[in-house]
């Protein structure tokens, strides 16, 4: 068994089966701490991809998976920069977060999200990123970067163009309402839903049938279903860029980290 | 989805009443401490996220969907029980 702890996840590789968990409190919330782990995780991922044959993330947060971009480090590495300061560093931040995701998506290893509860904006990113999403009946999914004056920055659009009908897209993208995993799993978003709870054991179990089938026949099929959308992802980061460059933006950002409303997260 | 010959009829006496035994079990309170014109932010002590976890029971036990945008401005269980009959 092969293990590595970080500040925010940790991983594992035990009979051909890596797992990472996220545990960075309050939600796994994805800043520069949980970046530079998932980088190092990246790096591991690429030198363990002949000793195993898939992946499965997934949170020991009782919250869920994960809340998305850790919008008070945003809004205070924003503080007293110029704007063009202000998008080098987002951009920066943004092609390292697309670097993890692309070659989690694009790894030679099947991958599983296990999710539950809050799996909003960059932790359903990260979710989406894989080949395939369990999902417990708690997992709730959502993009709530609209309410911020914002669109999904790291890939989500075009992996979720990718997995579903435009209509879908559209409605969660145009509303920034959330889902839940019976909704999900009915348009084909998750691949199972199971009860509260036993979204890691089932997902063990499903990679364990995975890993019964030939390395290569796998491979071969993943890269020839699951296109990667390289130049819509880099399209992404400029519209996202371009946005987050309007006052309106930073003033949303500062409302919702001085919010002490119920209410932040309810459009 | 639920076949016409599975189909539950419910009051809205008897949703409010499933949505506050959901809340008190979810949220691990006494059922007799809760009221069909609570506020359950302030009664249960919970956020939007909690809410949104209420949210999630309650969609599953009805088998409906509601999207949370309709929860703008509902703080009673008697008006998200009313959102949630307009569904069934």
């Amino acid at each position: 068994m092969s293990t590595s702890t970080g500040k925010s996840a940790s991983w594992t590789l035990t009979d051909g089966v890596i797992e990472l968990e996220l545990h960075r409190a309050p939600c796994n919330e994805i800043g520069s701490v949980m970046l530079e782990d998932l980088e190092g995780f990246v790096a591991f991922l690429e030198g363990a991809r002949e000793d195993a044959d898939a992946v499965i993330m997934h949170s020991s947060l009782s919250a869920g998976f994960s809340a998305g971009a850790d919008l008070r480090e945003l809004y205070s590495g924003m503080q007293g920069l110029t704007r063009e300061e202000r998008e080098a560093g987002v951009r920066k931040f943004l092609e390292r977060i697309h670097a993890v995701l692309n070659a989690l998506d694009a790894s030679p290893l099947t991958t599983i999200a296990a999710v539950h509860g809050v799996t909003f904006g960059g932790g359903w990113e990260l979710a989406l990123a894989s080949d395939l999403i369990v999902a417990d009946r708690t997992a709730r999914f959502c993009f709530p970067e609209l309410r911020l004056g914002l669109i999904p920055g790291f890939g989500g659009i075009p992996r979720l163009k990718r997995d579903l009908g435009n209509a879908v897209v559209r409605d969660l993208l145009l509303t920034g309402r959330s889902i839940n995993a019976t909704r999900a799993h009915t348009v084909g978003l998750v691949s199972q839903v199971v009860a509260e709870g036993q979204a890691l054991a089932v997902a063990r179990t499903t990679a364990a049938q995975i890993r019964k089938f030939d390395r290569e026949t796998r491979l071969t099929a993943k890269k020839f279903l699951k296109p990667i959308p390289y130049a819509e992802l880099r399209q992404e980061i400029e519209l996202f860029c371009q946005l987050l460059a309007r006052p309106a933006v930073e003033e949303s950002l500062r409302k919702f980290v001085e919010s002490t409303e119920t209410m932040p997260y309810l459009p | 989805m639920q076949k016409e010959s599975e189909l539950i009829m419910r009051t809205l006496d008897q949703t409010i009443e499933e949505i506050l035994t959901l809340a008190a079990a979810h949220f691990k309170v006494p059922r007799a401490e809760l009221a069909p014109d609570d506020d359950f932010f302030k009664k249960l002590k919970i956020d939007s996220l909690q809410a949104l976890e209420l949210l999630t029971r309650i969609e599953n036990h009805f088998s409906v969907e509601l999207p949370d945008y309709e929860m703008q401005g509902v703080s009673d269980f008697r008006t998200l029980a009313e959102r949630i009959q307009a569904r069934l």
